[in-house]
């Protein structure tokens, strides 16, 4: 992984000691809440609806064991003992006073960690592919670009008062685990006809009240102009981007106005002029900073046999590890989904838990996934069923990936002060009804994806089955959607009908899945049945 | 009028400035104001008989005159160029990163928070037009300034 040097340091520190000033400024009268609240918005400190709320920045996903256990000790220390990892691949601490922030900053500064980027009108928090560095497919580690990113769009001065906030992500693999397509800039390293490696890079997708898959802007980028090409695209945006209407102020809408041919055009003819600045890191700070993501030293001769014959351990192989790319290795993912459980929410005793775990088998590294679970991401395999008993015995083994019960949700009117109806019961309520992990293995993959509110916080958009919260006349209500992707296959969900009270929503669901049941061919997916044979036979079941 | 800081030794300019399109029309004005909306690249013939543009900022969070300011400076613009309106004493830093070298301020700013936080940040990531070196170049580097 990567480690900060004296500058990175010095940046991460001089921040802690100007928020630690203007904390001091506001609590002894001398800022008004008005003028406090940018500022500690540029810290990553919500005003929620009970408390403050911080939200850690985790760079791409990535973090090392002692980062892992300073998170459990900030939850223990300054919260109610538990952290929420969001779809974000961030940490959000729900009960924070604000005396205790600037502390809790000089802590995690102390690990390399921050708050920065994760509020307001700038780039965020860069986010990557959860098996970046151990998937087989990759053309190669998209980590070092993003850290570059990182770099890059940190204080970025002229690109700190978009129209709206901006979000970037970089990936490796045509597989999708992290939604490329619905960010505003989606990067893709891939190799041309002539077998260079460059990016393909997406402009314009999003969520919120707007959904949109991004259009290609370019289709292959050299690497070496990545810096220049993104100033070119966040330069036309800064200027011509909508700032009448917050909710026309993403960069989609933009580049929807336009069309994606002027968008394009207008962002080649800036480049040109960018192309000219020297604004692109030399070719030895990029293998600098790539240095720190050098493969771990993987054993070589490693069996790749495992003993199957504890059939519990069996069913979560099979369900939670992925293949890696060396030998004798694997991917795990550990589930934050238990079915009576807060999706993304996490222990303090459970994230040390998942630190101590990284320390003795995966290299000391740990990945934060946008489905809100915990990747382990190089595992020796003979390790494996040590690794299944301690996650069992903490409430951390359920094998649930992807399936109907590892469902998404933002924090919903539990926590949010933007929510029209709570997320977090209805999951629970869900997950209950389909408690049966036999039944849901079954019914295979199938993605469901509650956010509490039309900003869409909670991917509802890119759910097989998307629900979002809304507000009829006081009431919590619920819409449901169908048909929606967050992967390489990205689609919107489509809204199917009149919307349902709590419990009517899992009643609909009951009746979908059986549609899915009755009408499968083999192999089909939820997703695969209901793009097949179309939105009639759901809609007639639950409204007929 | 608000609260002028300038970090350039010239003397300030006195003659009023005009707006882009009466300056296009016909002016030989030497001081023009530009709006969010102006195309500052309309000016890069004139630049060098050019010796003030206040570029308007009507809300802190407007920050296209960030981009408007670093436009113009890597077209070699040298006279003053002054971000104008609703600013923040925490913009400073930014606005100066990419050209300006002077503020009007419509609030009184602070001088001790601005130069506390302008003493800082010694150290930034990106290259930009106020020719500091840039992390990158430092590490190669360390006796770059
Ligand atoms: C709890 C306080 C939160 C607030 C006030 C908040 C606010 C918002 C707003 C206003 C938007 C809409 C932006 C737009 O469409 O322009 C949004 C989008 C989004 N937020 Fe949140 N959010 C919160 C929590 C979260 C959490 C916990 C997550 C992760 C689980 C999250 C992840 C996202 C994502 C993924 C989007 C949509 C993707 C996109 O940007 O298009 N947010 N949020
Ligand atoms: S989707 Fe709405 S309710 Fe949910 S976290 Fe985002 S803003 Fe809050």
């Amino acid at each position: 992984m990567y480690r900060y040097d004296d500058y990175d340091q010095a940046i991460v520190d001089a921040r802690v000691e100007e928020f630690r000033d203007q904390t001091r400024r506001r609590l002894a009268g001398e800022l008004s809440e008005d003028q406090f609240k940018p500022l500690r918005l540029m810290n990553g400190l919500y005003l929620q609806l009970h408390a403050y709320m911080l939200r850690v920045a985790i760079p791409y996903g990535t973090l090392s064991a002692p980062q892992m256990r300073m998170l459990a000790h900030i939850a223990r220390t300054y919260d109610k003992d538990y952290g929420h990892f969001t779809t974000r691949q961030n940490l959000q601490y729900n009960w924070i006073k604000l005396a205790d922030a600037p502390d809790i900053l000089a802590q995690l500064a102390t690990v390399q960690m921050h708050a920065i980027q994760t509020s307001g009108n700038c780039i965020r928090n860069i986010s990557s592919d959860q098996y970046a560095g151990a998937a087989a497919a990759e053309v190669e580690d998209p980590r070092p670009w993003a850290e570059l990113l990182r770099q890059w769009s940190t204080f970025h001065p002229e690109f700190l008062f978009l129209p709206r906030k901006f979000k970037i992500a970089v990936v490796a693999c045509e597989e999708d685990r992290t939604a490329v397509q619905l960010h505003d800039i989606g990067l893709q390293l891939h190799r041309n006809d002539s077998g260079e490696v460059g990016f393909r890079v997406f402009v314009g997708g999003g969520m919120g009240r707007t959904p949109m898959i991004a259009p290609v802007i370019r289709e292959f980028l050299p690497k070496a102009q990545l810096i220049s090409y993104l100033e070119a695209c966040l330069r036309v945006y800064n200027r011509f981007g909508r700032r009448d209407n917050l909710y026309k102020a993403r960069i989609k809408i933009l580049v929807h106005e336009l069309g994606a041919d002027e968008y394009r055009r207008q962002v080649e003819e800036e480049f040109l002029h960018t192309q000219t600045l020297g604004l692109d890191a030399p070719q030895a700070e990029f293998e600098r900073i790539a240095a720190g993501f050098a493969p771990p030293a993987f054993e070589t001769g490693l069996s790749d046999d495992v003993d199957r014959s504890d059939p519990d351990f069996a069913v979560w192989l099979d369900k939670q590890v992925a293949a890696h790319k060396a030998p004798g290795y694997a991917i795990v993912n550990i589930s934050l989904k238990p079915t009576d459980g807060i999706p993304g929410d996490a222990s303090s005793a459970q994230i040390d838990l998942m630190a101590d775990l990284a320390e003795a088998y995966s290299f000391g590294e740990l990945r934060i996934t946008h489905a809100q679970n915990v990747v382990l991401p190089h595992v020796r395999k003979a390790d494996l069923q040590a690794i299944w008993q301690k996650l069992d015995a903490a409430g951390l083994a359920t094998p649930n990936l992807d399936l109907i019960g590892d469902i998404i949700a933002c924090p919903g009117l539990d926590y949010c002060s933007l929510a029209n109806a709570r997320s977090i019961p209805l999951a629970q309520k869900i997950a209950g009804r389909f408690g049966d992990l036999e039944r849901q293995r079954d019914l295979g993959e199938l993605k469901i994806k509650i956010s509490g509110c039309i900003n869409a916080c909670g991917h509802h958009h890119a759910g097989h089955i998307g629900i979002l919260g809304v507000d009829r006349k006081g009431e919590e209500n619920y819409q449901l959607s169908f048909g929606g992707s967050g992967a390489e296959d990205a689609s919107l969900a489509k809204i199917i009908g009149p919307g349902f009270s709590e419990d009517g929503v899992v009643e609909a669901i009951e009746k979908a899945v059986g549609v899915y049941t009755s009408l499968r061919a083999d192999g089909e997916r939820f997703l695969d049945t209901y793009r097949r044979v179309g939105e009639a036979p759901f809609k007639e079941a639950i409204y007929g | 009028m608000g609260d002028l800081i300038r970090f350039r030794d010239d003397e300030t300019h006195e003659e009023p400035a005009v707006t882009l399109d009466s300056f296009l029309e016909q002016s030989n004005a030497t001081a023009i104001r530009l709006e969010p909306t102006d195309d500052p690249r309309a000016l890069i013939p004139f630049l060098d008989r050019l010796s003030l543009i206040e570029v308007a900022f009507p809300k802190f969070r407007d920050g296209r005159g960030f981009s408007i300011a670093s436009i113009l400076r890597e077209a070699g613009y040298t006279g003053e160029l002054r971000a104008a309106g609703d600013i923040l004493v925490d913009q400073i830093v930014p606005l100066r990163r990419c050209g300006f070298d002077a503020i009007l301020s419509e609030a009184e700013i602070d001088r001790e928070v601005a130069a506390k936080l302008a003493a800082l940040y010694g150290n930034v990531y990106q290259k930009t037009v106020d020719g500091r070196a840039p992390v990158w170049a430092r590490r190669s580097d360390p006796t770059h300034g």
